[in-house]
């Protein structure tokens, strides 16, 4: 019998709940000083960006009127999944050049911080709205509503951690996101969307594109139909890009910094109040 | 009455309409289609609960499309139930907008003649400039074709100087080749435009059945000279589907039917759709429906 040809992984992007090459057919060269390869990532387009967000808008009313207890259990089944993967994702964070330690504390903490952030997922509503002392004969209440569709670009530092520390805060509340990975540690991509596909998440609510984000970021700002976009970096020139762009449709914008994801800092239900919108309603109070 | 008997190649269609498809238009040209696309429309509301109100919002959206755009022309037509003529007509007062009106027990066509007749007269009378017929599909799928072509002649008699579009309802007619014969019974019984469906059975309109009637239309030109035309109704809803047909429709018939007054498009999300590409082709910036009325 001959010798046996491995299987070798087409490390795809995620959108709309399917695995997708980008339809520019591009892919970039990516290599790994650890095993002296390169791996081929898709290279998103534009049109890949457009095709994710009209996947998120229309995951976004079902995914939003899920009960709180529900999404939790979602979540919850997805730190499962990952338990499970746990060494597939050392591997691949090994392979980016990060030590064995590192890589297991990573994906530990990721887990950990799936299992928080649905905990909070029928708690934060409670915590963050509030009756309000009005001074004339009306019941004044505030309770928070999810923003809408989130551009997600997380930090140039991290494969996983980061990642899901900008997910999964914005979709417990609600919202339905689009996610760049970072350009240099792409690996990860896919088993996280295989995780997050089998865990019940709807197709849509999370969609993840690998690519560049010189090429992408004015799409990311200017598309009318994203409502926000949380940018982890330091940029200074990204920043105020993001912020001109922003603006036309008054997307609400979150800078965030490394302590934001990084896990003895991100643990906290603040997190989710960056795609919150507080809504408040004045009811008459009759005699 | 003399039918073809043309036999249709539906895998050829098939890849006619697959090649046609995958054209690639260029910038300007996307432009100039999106404009005629537009000024295409027959800007449609059919449901139960139409009220006036909701008819008269929708004439002032005939006429005022976008309010940074007023180069825009206006769609064709506004598309209502009989009932509604009066309201619609009294809303477009003043503008190039026709009203088109849906008759004959839309859209199943089950009724009698008589009362189609009546139906037909009353929306004309109430100032339809075009009506929309649908063929009984139960007569004609048991062959008694005569019975078909003897009511939308009827039908035509009353219709007085309003043009008559024949829905075929070819989601309803099984075959292609039913579909070409139900063209030839339409147009040869005088019909003004032939229109592939009532938009309330699926499929409604596809390229391929869209394709074999204006084969239809083509073939009754090349014997008569007379140009007939064609509307798709129902499950166009985007741009990029309607320069498809446009597409089509310029390879199949040619130039001259490039026109509103031979094609439209009876639709209602398909207007927005189209503004939303122009203030993308004019502003380089993705839309999204949250900024253009709800219809």
């Amino acid at each position: 019998m001959n010798k046996r040809l491995n299987v070798r992984k087409t490390h795809k992007m995620f959108i709309n709940g399917k695995f997708v090459r980008s339809e520019s057919e591009r892919t970039y060269n990516w290599n790994s000083k650890q095993i002296k390869t390169s791996i081929n990532i898709c290279q998103a387009s534009r049109k890949d960006f457009r095709d994710a967000i009209i996947s998120a808008k229309n995951a976004f009313p079902s995914w939003k009127s899920k009960t709180a207890y529900n999404r939790a259990q979602i979540i919850y089944r997805c730190a499962e999944i990952i338990e499970g993967r746990s060494p597939q994702l050392i591997e691949e964070l090994a392979l980016q050049g990060i030590s064995q330690s590192k890589a297991v504390t990573e994906v530990k903490q990721t887990i950990d911080t799936l299992v928080y952030f649905a905990g909070w997922a029928d708690k934060y509503n409670q915590i963050f709205s509030t009756v309000n002392p009005v001074s004339s004969p009306y019941f004044s209440f505030s309770v928070l509503e999810p923003t809408g569709i989130i551009v997600i670009i997380p930090s140039e530092k991290s494969g996983l951690l980061g990642i899901l520390g900008g997910i999964i805060p914005t979709i417990i509340g609600g919202n339905t996101c689009v996610t760049l990975m970072p350009q240099d540690y792409p690996l990860c991509a896919a088993s996280l969307a295989e995780s997050l596909h089998s865990s019940d998440v709807p197709p849509g609510v999370v969609n993840i594109i690998t690519g560049f984000q010189s090429e992408l970021l004015e799409h990311f700002a200017t598309h009318m139909e994203v409502n926000g976009l949380i940018y982890f970096g330091e940029n200074i020139d990204t920043i105020t890009a993001i912020e001109q762009n922003a603006s036309q449709n008054l997307k609400r914008v979150s800078i965030c910094h490394d302590k934001d994801w990084m896990y003895n800092d991100s643990l906290h239900p603040y997190s989710i109040l960056r795609t919150q919108e507080t809504k408040t309603t004045w009811h008459p109070i009759g005699y | 009455m003399i039918l073809s008997n043309t036999k249709i190649d539906a895998i050829g269609i098939k890849e006619r309409v697959a090649r046609l498809q995958s054209r690639s238009i260029k910038a300007t040209s996307k432009q100039q289609a999106l404009n005629l696309a537009l000024s295409m429309i027959d800007l449609t509301t059919l449901e139960g609960r139409d009220s006036p109100n909701k008819v008269r919002q929708l004439c002032y959206k005939a006429t005022h499309l976008h309010e940074n755009f007023p180069d825009l022309p206006n769609v064709a037509a506004i598309c209502v139930y009989a009932p509604l003529v009066k309201t619609a007509r009294h809303a477009l007062q003043g503008s190039n907008v026709k009203v088109a009106s849906v008759a004959t027990a839309f859209p199943s066509g089950m009724s009698d003649i008589d009362s189609k007749l009546d139906e037909v007269k009353r929306a004309a009378e109430d100032g339809a400039n075009e009506i929309d017929m649908v063929i009984s599909r139960g007569r004609f799928l048991s062959g008694d074709y005569n019975y078909v072509a003897d009511e939308i002649q009827k039908i035509k008699e009353v219709c007085g100087s309003a043009h008559l579009k024949v829905i075929l309802e070819t989601g309803e007619l099984v075959t292609l080749d039913n579909v070409r014969i139900a063209s030839e019974l339409a147009i040869q019984s005088g019909a003004d435009f032939i229109k592939t469906s009532t938009g309330k059975v699926q499929p409604a309109a596809t390229p391929e059945v869209t394709l074999v009637m204006m084969q239809a239309i083509r073939d009754h030109y090349i014997k008569s000279g007379k140009l007939v035309g064609l509307k798709p109704a129902g499950g166009i809803s985007k741009s990029k589907q309607a320069i498809q047909y446009l597409v089509m429709l310029r390879e199949t018939l040619g130039q001259s039917w490039l026109n509103p007054k031979l094609f439209r498009f009876g639709a209602s999300s398909l207007a927005n759709d189209i503004l939303m590409q122009i203030v993308k082709q004019n502003t380089g910036i993705y839309q999204s429906t949250d900024y253009f009325s709800l219809d």
